[in-house]
């Protein structure tokens, strides 16, 4: 318990400076705010003096940031020009699409990833090994932006076995009543099987692009690390006692090559979250990425702001869920009884 | 010399792969150099009267929507892309390995803030971060250098820091200050070439990923803007015409941009191998 309040304080500096952070990039961005708000390029200096004082941009820098560190504090992240919503509604509204895309995704790069990786290392050089090390290295070289575009001309334009790559719904379809914002799941709370199927026929290419992205440095590090416990002493004791093989690869050798895996699914969860933005983009997808996307083009720079606060957030909790895991996985290392 | 050629070509004999990725490296490079002068037909002309044809003859990869030549374009682009790359890894491994290696030469105050400063870095996503930085700093080729420079940043200070943190208790540094070295001769003459092929090692890597961030953010149409040739903007172009089948726009440059980052990943790992043989997996 101590050291998850520890644990949790130590998470503070860090989202201290990503605020920051935050905020030093929006105020070197381009543009006068106030002659934004003013809504007008020929506005006359006493109305952008006057904007400037009600925005309190005419104040020093550092009231500035204690104004804005405030807003953030009560959940106020600013207002999107574009759609005419507050940030912080737009994001809560837009997070449920690149969650459920990510997430899927995810969890397809782990079913597909980890026994691949393990089953690499069990017959090292096999077709299997080769397969895996083919897999991988282009994996990591193929960007996400290319591979799904290759993927929408195979399954969309060639086979025509996937819907056309426009968003998470049929635009004619009639979404479910929102619950959780998940399609998949809202579908089926919903009783709509149809609908079901529908929502999981427009998430299976995205959500493979961005497997792939995702799949070569977990099958990589998987097989590395399954090969570094499978040639240990213990494994050897196991096998001399004649455990049988399923008890031995699963309870023994898996379960201590796991630490590395997690380390190395907390690098790729951060790598997709970056990912997503050009994912989205490529298959249209409705989510934060997208609009991000969209703010920045528009020179909307509330939204990025906001946007950036939403990822560095997630990713700093993702961290700290990773470093829980440690604990559980491994109780040597202490964490829970130091 | 003749010594050292021998040794490369015994490295290189034990890794056929390493031997592939230096030669796809030399034919990048020769497109990037010689490209302009190589291509069949101008990268930017239009032409609309042969828009969107299919690869033939004439047109390698065939053409565009503007009827201009894929294959043109494609090798031309090679230049642009790998400047970028290229300036930006070097940009950030010169700061990174100075900056890391002063942090864990002199620890203290330094470390404390260079570490605090390199984990509110690595805590936004990579891509996120390059992009609001392009925002930030104008739309333009030098933002992108930058940008991709900073969030390189983060894996040099960290490696440099910790190479020099296991050696400054070592006899033959203390040995150097016994002899009088300052701390600025200790850190040039002792400790940065001792860490630099790990600092290489990593460069390599990093090279794939400059690639794949440039053209990441031209995709999304920051930095590098049409009608420069430039693989990015070129798998954007394409994109519109994948639904319709028109495959070549997009796949050829997309193609291009795989070969690269690929090159530069197995030369990374055949260096790392080389380096330190003990880390291969």
């Amino acid at each position: 318990m101590a050291f998850l309040l520890r644990r949790l304080a130590g998470v503070v500096p860090t989202l201290f400076g990503v605020v920051v952070a935050a905020f030093i990039l929006t105020r070197l961005l381009p543009g006068d705010p106030a002659v934004f708000f003013a809504n007008s390029v020929t506005a006359d200096a006493v109305t952008i003096a006057a904007v400037r004082q009600k925005l309190g941009l005419d104040l020093p820098l550092w009231q500035q940031f204690l104004v804005y560190a405030g807003q953030l504090l009560r959940g106020d992240l600013g207002q999107s020009v574009g759609t005419g919503q507050p940030v912080a509604t737009d994001l809560l509204r837009l997070l449920p699409a690149s969650a459920e895309l990510t997430l899927v995704a995810f969890a397809l790069a782990i079913l597909v990833a980890v026994p691949l990786g393990v089953a690499a290392a069990l017959r090292p050089g096999s077709v299997i090994d080769h397969a895996c090390r083919l897999l991988s290295t282009a994996g990591v070289s193929l960007p996400t932006f290319v591979s799904g575009l290759l993927l929408i001309y195979i399954f969309y334009y060639q086979l025509g076995t996937a819907p056309e790559p426009i968003g998470r719904i049929d635009p004619f379809a009639i979404p479910p009543p929102g619950i959780t914002g998940f399609l998949l799941i809202d579908t089926l709370l919903a009783g709509d099987t149809a609908g079901f199927a529908a929502a999981a026929r427009q998430i299976v290419l995205p959500a493979v692009t961005m497997a792939l992205f995702a799949l070569a440095p977990l099958a990589r590090m998987t097989r590395a690390s399954m090969l570094g416990v499978l040639g240990s002493e213990f494994i050897r004791t196991a096998r001399a006692n004649g455990l049988r093989r399923r008890k031995i690869i699963v309870s023994y050798a898996l379960r201590n090559a796991l630490l590395p895996i997690v380390t190395t699914l907390g690098m790729v969860f951060s790598n997709m979250l970056g990912a997503n933005v050009l994912v989205e983009r490529v298959f249209a997808w409705p989510g934060i990425g997208s609009y991000a996307l969209d703010s920045l083009i528009s020179l909307d720079y509330a939204p990025v702001q906001g946007f950036m606060l939403l990822m560095a957030t997630i990713f700093v909790l993702v961290n700290l869920v990773i470093d829980l895991l440690y604990a559980v996985i491994d109780p040597r290392t202490g964490l829970f009884h130091a | 010399m003749r010594e050292k050629l021998a040794l490369l070509r015994y490295i290189l004999a034990g890794n056929p792969v390493t031997l592939l990725a230096l030669a796809m490296l030399v034919l990048l490079l020769g497109c990037a150099i010689l490209g302009p002068a190589l291509v069949p037909y101008d990268p930017i002309a239009t032409n609309t009267a042969s828009a969107l044809q299919p690869p033939s003859a004439t047109h390698w990869f065939g053409t565009d929507q503007l009827g201009r030549d894929v294959f043109s374009r494609v090798v031309v682009a090679a230049r642009l892309d790998l400047a970028i790359a290229f300036a930006a890894v070097l940009l950030s491994m010169a700061l990174g390995s100075v900056f890391g290696a002063a942090m864990g030469y002199f620890r203290g105050w330094l470390d404390t803030a260079g570490s605090r400063g390199t984990d509110v870095l690595m805590a936004f996503p990579l891509f996120v971060l390059a992009m609001a930085m392009v925002a930030a700093l104008g739309n333009s080729v030098s933002s992108v250098v930058y940008a991709t420079a900073v969030i390189n940043l983060p894996f040099y200070i960290r490696l440099a820091r910790a190479e020099t943190s296991i050696r400054r208790d070592m006899g033959y540094i203390e040995a150097a200050r016994v002899g009088g070295s300052g701390h600025a001769r200790i850190l040039r003459v002792f400790l940065l070439p001792n860490i630099l092929p790990a600092l290489v090692v990593q460069a390599s890597v990093n090279l794939g990923w400059a690639v794949l961030n440039t053209a990441g953010l031209s995709f999304i149409g920051l930095g590098v803007r049409a009608p420069t040739p430039e693989w990015g903007i070129m798998v954007a172009e394409g994109a519109q015409f994948i639904v319709s089948g028109r495959w070549w726009i997009a796949a050829f440059p997309g193609a291009a941009l795989m070969l690269a980052v690929f090159c530069f990943n197995l030369l990374g790992d055949g260096l790392r191998d080389i380096v330190d043989p003990r880390s291969r997996t």
